[in-house]
């Protein structure tokens, strides 16, 4: 039994409602709400009481909380719900605060599945709950699988109906020799499968990113603004500050919300040749980080010329999403804003002398996918181009053009990487000759593991499965 | 007159033969009622024992301790084990038997073996009194007290045959049909269905012109279905058999005369099967095929009949002559015996548990095509374990069960009980999701255990069975210990074989592991090899190649396991559970599933239905500690 303290709104989130009620539950509920409500401390159980929320000099909202203590709860733990104004920038900022002071965001059902667990529900009100489940599985479902889109809901079908055709297709020839001698397996159409299992997961993958904030770096040569950079995007009020690691030469850890983005954004000490062990251990340990990051924004100075310096950067930048930013635009004095995408075939904007010779720099690099912004962190210019960059690289990533659907559900990752995983083996024994009846073992671990994305398998802990799938927050 | 017996068997087909044996030897006295002597384990449609799959049956019938593989072996003309380039879980052995000698050989055993009675009479009605079975009353005026009844009347429940528009109220091979049986069945409550199967024409062998046809020889090497039979003792002559196709005219007159089929002149109701098709069926559904496969089969060694195998029909007589006709080597084919579809009865299986006895009638236990299955290995593997069960209710002891990991016999009964059966039932390996351990070269290590818990396999069984598990692990163990060096003479042996050379030291397990490598062509750098039989080395070679399959298939098993160990209390009362969809509530009142893994295999029953019923299962357990 997990002991750990969970929220979720419960009520929708975005909506144009007036209200908004955040459930918070767990034995940290009261001392992780109190942080940003005081008064809290004072309160009796089953009652309600109107003040702040103040996160240490800053005001949150202007709420109502209320208390219910365990057992007396709908989830036998203490629970504190906080009604706060709708909007989804108030609870965002809320909610950020709330993963700050030690909660985390409930599983879907979550709160549920406590309740029952707990020993809360009894056969009259589990009953009540089936009904639910029942009335509204496919609503349950959907909004288990929030961000799961119908389209992803018809890919993953449409390869399970394609893996069950394969899978046919080799069965029929087992029961039927007579019937169909010799035939080959068919090598192609299981491959083609196994790269549609691929892509999946790379999707599914990026779904989690985008939960768990992109893990992005600033990098650069000193001076060239990185730090200045890091403090605007703080003090767009949108970050919550989370210092990690302690010194100057450390890489700080910060969360930002930038769009409908989070970052997860460490900033690094200057790389630079240097003979200055310190330094040296700062550089180690920025390599290190640029290969842990989904995004690396890339720092220049568009007035400076490119040296060694920025090229031994750029060769660390290989298959890795880079944005450039080409600060101190102001100190070119026509203070344009403006990004060009390199399409492969190069730069476009002839507007900077260097930027021809950065184009050329990343494409001997091997650098995944660029684009440049002019900015300049003196005056805050291309900050929002940089937003605009960064939804557009991982809302409308290119992975799949046509739709940006994610899935963020850790469980649908795990069953999507348990079908990449079967259909790796499938790869295997295709490749190693196996005879095809063994590859049907694999095939429908695949076919089961997908199913359970789009609830058309029966797995073995059904108690987690179902309240995975059960709507969020009741 | 009243006589008393221990448990009556009705029918003497396949799944009578099974059971009557198993009831005989488990030390209760059987009775087999027959309608005639003759049609004793009778083979009225193929003549042969086992295929994919059905050779499965075969062997874990034998582990058990049943009787088929030795009469097969016994009585085999041709065999073959076929799928023998796929993987070893689809190897599936099948033979063609001489059917009178089957016959024959069954009827021997039979009639050797004490505690069984055969009685040539028909059983008219079922004694039910104060909720239990208390005997058969037959036509000849004789009462049968017993407190066990198996029904396995195969397909003589209210059967008519029908060929062309002519309709007998009749068995197979014209024998009568049971119908006050069926009446006697109603009348206890049994639901029933109605079910069609059919045959082909038999011809006559010397109007064939095999010239015309590929032959069809039996393997070099044969390899026995039961594993007490030694391999030398079935090195014998084979029979051929003959492959030939049909053509455009065949389908021509098919299609010209379809109304005068009874499937398609609306004669036929029940339901047929979609893995043998009537060539008129074929035809219709697979319009592109200008050809179907016909196998021309002996029905015995002295035997001037052929099957004609893939072209069953039920079209009129008239119809049949020129069809058959056309056929390459067969234009001037003499028929001995017309096809024909047979439509019958059969229960819903659905009211069956796993032992094969009707929940809610204790005591009456049902097998073979009687349960809408279809073929004689489905009917025997079913007979043997209604029998060992009717055995086990006599003196109140355990029900005996094999569930879906454990054999093919568990599969096939599961999914007779559990799964809406619209047609005949046929074993296929794609039925099984874990046929990677139920491989027919394992059945023994599987089922001998569990034979001896029925109480039909004897402790020097075991013993032998215990010693060929130590050589297979002892193997094992020693393949995995020895280490090859790196030498020239190694990596030569090894290119030469389209292996890559070692770079470091391997073991032979290693080496027999990889794709291109086996057992047998490891035996030059395999100094050390102990003598072992080829049997215990097959197991060792499929444990080393497929063991990271094997291991997966386990992880499967495990889970599989732990649903069915959830298990749903027979009294568990689904009206109560309020929130079940009404089509699931319904299916689980008539399934009564026994474990929540069954449950979630009922058709109608979906997952939202069964994470209700955990809940409720749960609350309910909660309440009650």
């Amino acid at each position: 039994m997990k002991s750990d303290t969970i929220f979720a709104p419960a009520t929708a989130t975005g909506s144009a409602a007036g209200i908004g009620i955040i459930r918070i539950s767990g034995e940290r509920a009261i001392s992780i709400t109190t942080n940003i409500f005081p008064a809290l401390t004072q309160m009796k159980s089953h009652t309600i009481c109107y003040g702040f929320l103040v996160d240490g000099e800053e005001v949150l909202d202007e709420v109502m909380v209320s208390l219910m203590k365990a057992p007396r709860s709908y989830t036998c733990e203490d629970i504190v719900e906080i009604n706060c104004h709708g909007g989804i920038r108030v609870i965002k900022r809320i909610m950020l605060a709330l993963i700050k002071y030690g909660a985390r965001l409930a599983e879907p059902g979550e709160f549920t599945k406590r309740a029952f667990l707990n020993g809360r529900i009894d056969l009259s009100q589990a009953t009540a709950v089936c009904d639910i489940i029942t009335a509204e599985n496919d609503i349950a479902l959907r909004s288990g699988l929030r961000q799961l889109a119908g389209s992803v809901r018809e890919t993953i079908k449409s390869i399970r109906a394609e893996i069950m055709h394969e899978v046919s297709f080799i069965e029929a020839v087992l029961d039927d020799p007579d019937g169909y001698p010799d035939t080959a397996v068919r090598e192609v159409g299981i491959i083609a499968i196994i790269d549609q299992v691929s892509q999946l997961l790379q999707m599914a993958k990026q779904g989690k990113i985008l939960k768990d904030g992109i893990n992005t770096v600033i990098i650069g040569k000193p001076n060239v603004g990185k730090s200045s950079l890091f403090n605007r995007l703080l003090s767009e009020e949108r970050a919550i500050v989370t210092d990690i690691a302690g010194t100057t030469r450390d890489a700080l850890h910060e969360m930002v919300l930038l769009g409908e983005v989070m970052l997860k954004i460490v900033d690094t000490a200057g790389i630079r040749d240097s003979d200055d062990p310190i330094e040296a251990k700062g550089v180690e340990r920025t390599i290190g980080h640029i290969e842990a990051a989904d995004l690396v924004i890339f720092m220049l100075d568009s007035s400076l010329p490119i040296d060694d310096d920025d090229r031994r950067i750029a060769a660390l930048l290989a298959d890795k999403r880079v944005i450039i930013m080409m600060n101190k635009s102001d100190l070119r004095g026509d203070g344009l804003l403006r990004y060009a995408r390199n399409d492969e075939s190069g730069i476009v904007d002839k507007t900077f002398p260097h930027v021809d010779e950065i184009g050329k720099l990343l494409v001997e690099n091997n650098v995944d996918k660029q684009a440049i912004i002019h900015a300049s962190m003196k005056n805050g210019e291309g900050i929002k181009e940089l937003e605009e960059m960064i939804t557009k690289m991982f809302i409308n990533s290119d992975i799949n053009e046509q739709e940006a659907v994610y899935i963020t559900n850790v469980r649908h990752i795990e069953a999507m990487d348990a079908a990449h995983a079967s259909m790796e083996n499938v790869r295997r024994g295709l490749s190693e000759r196996v005879p095809e009846d063994l590859l049907t073992i694999d095939m429908m671990d695949a076919y089961t593991s997908l199913g359970k994305i789009i609830g058309e398998a029966v797995e073995d802990d059904l108690i987690e499965e179902i309240f995975a799938n059960f709507c969020l927050g009741k | 007159m009243t006589i008393k017996t221990g448990v009556s068997i009705i029918g003497g087909g396949h799944a009578g033969c099974e059971a009557a044996l198993a009831v005989a030897r488990l030390g209760i006295e059987a009775v087999m009622f027959t309608i005639s002597k003759d049609s004793i384990a009778m083979m009225p449609c193929n003549p042969n024992i086992g295929g994919t799959s059905k050779g499965h049956l075969v062997r874990e019938i034998d582990a058990l301790g049943g009787e088929m593989g030795k009469v097969i072996d016994h009585a085999f003309i041709q065999s073959r084990m076929l799928n023998r380039s796929k993987g070893p879980a689809v190897h599936s052995l099948r033979a063609q038997a001489d059917k009178a000698v089957y016959s024959q050989k069954m009827r021997d055993t039979l009639s050797s073996q004490s505690n069984l009675t055969i009685v040539e009479d028909e059983v008219i009605d079922i004694i039910y009194e104060n909720g239990q079975i208390s005997g058969v009353k037959t036509k000849n005026g004789n009462t049968y007290e017993c407190r066990a009844i198996i029904l396995c009347t195969g397909t003589y429940l209210n059967a008519r045959c029908l060929c062309g528009e002519t309709i007998k109220e009749s068995g197979p091979n014209g024998m009568e049909a049971a119908t006050m049986l069926t009446a006697a069945m109603t009348g206890l409550g049994i639901k029933m269905r109605r079910f069609k199967t059919g045959t082909s024409a038999r011809l006559k062998r010397e109007s064939l012109d095999f010239s015309q046809m590929i032959e069809q020889p039996g393997d070099e090497v044969i390899v026995p279905f039961s594993f007490a039979t030694s391999s030398e003792t079935v090195q014998r002559e084979q029979v051929l058999c003959y492959l030939t196709y049909t053509n455009e005219e065949t389908h021509k007159i098919l299609r010209d005369n379809l109304s005068r089929s009874p499937m398609y002149s609306g004669l036929i109701k029940g339901t047929g099967t979609r893995y043998c098709p009537a060539i008129e069926d074929k035809v219709v559904k697979f319009k592109d095929r200008t050809r179907h496969q016909v196998f021309i089969e002996p029905e015995g060694l002295d035997s001037e009949v052929m099957y004609v195998s893939g072209m069953s029909t039920s079209m009129p007589e008239d119809v049949q002559e020129a069809m058959y006709k056309t056929v390459a080597g067969m234009e001037k084919c003499e028929i001995a015996d017309y096809g024909y579809a047979i439509e019958y009865n059969t229960i819903d299986s659905s009211q069956l548990s796993a032992t094969l006895s009707f929940r809610g009638i204790a005591g009456l236990f049902s097998a073979g095509q009687i349960n809408g299955s279809s073929g004689y290995e489905e009917a025997a593997a079913q007979g043997l374990i209604a029998g060992i069960n009717a055995v086990k209710f006599l003196r109140g002891e355990p029900e005996f069960t094999l569930d879906r990991a454990e054999a093919y016999i568990g599969v096939l009964i599961d999914d007779l009980i559990t799964k809406e059966n619209a047609e005949p039932y046929r074993m296929m390996t794609s039925r099984a999701e874990y046929r990677l351990f139920l491989r027919q070269d394992n059945a023994d290590l599987r089922l001998i255990p569990r034979g001896y818990e029925a109480g039909l396999r004897s402790a020097a069984d075991m013993e032998r069975l215990r010693q060929k598990e130590e050589q297979i692990e002892e193997e094992i163990a020693r393949l995995k210990k020895t280490r090859i060096g790196v030498t020239d003479k190694v990596n030569d042996f090894l290119i030469g074989h389209q292996s890559t050379a070692l770079k470091n030291a391997a073991t032979l397990a290693e080496l027999i592991a990889r794709p291109e490598l086996n057992y047998v062509v490891l035996v030059s750098l395999d100094t050390a090899r102990p003598l072992l039989s080829d049997d215990i080395t097959e197991q060792v070679e499929i444990n080393i190649k497929y063991s990271g399959y094997l291991e997966r298939q386990l992880r499967q098993i495990e889970q599989f396991k732990r649903n069915e160990s959830r298990k749903i209390p027979a009294d568990f009362d689904y009206d109560a559970v309020l929130s079940l969809r009404h089509e699931a509530r319904q299916k689980l009142k008539t399934h009564e599933p026994q474990s929540l893994g069954q449950a979630a295999r009922i058709a109608g029953v979906s997952p939202a239905d069964i994470a209700v019923l955990m809940v409720s299962l749960n609350a309910e357990k909660r309440r009650t500690l």
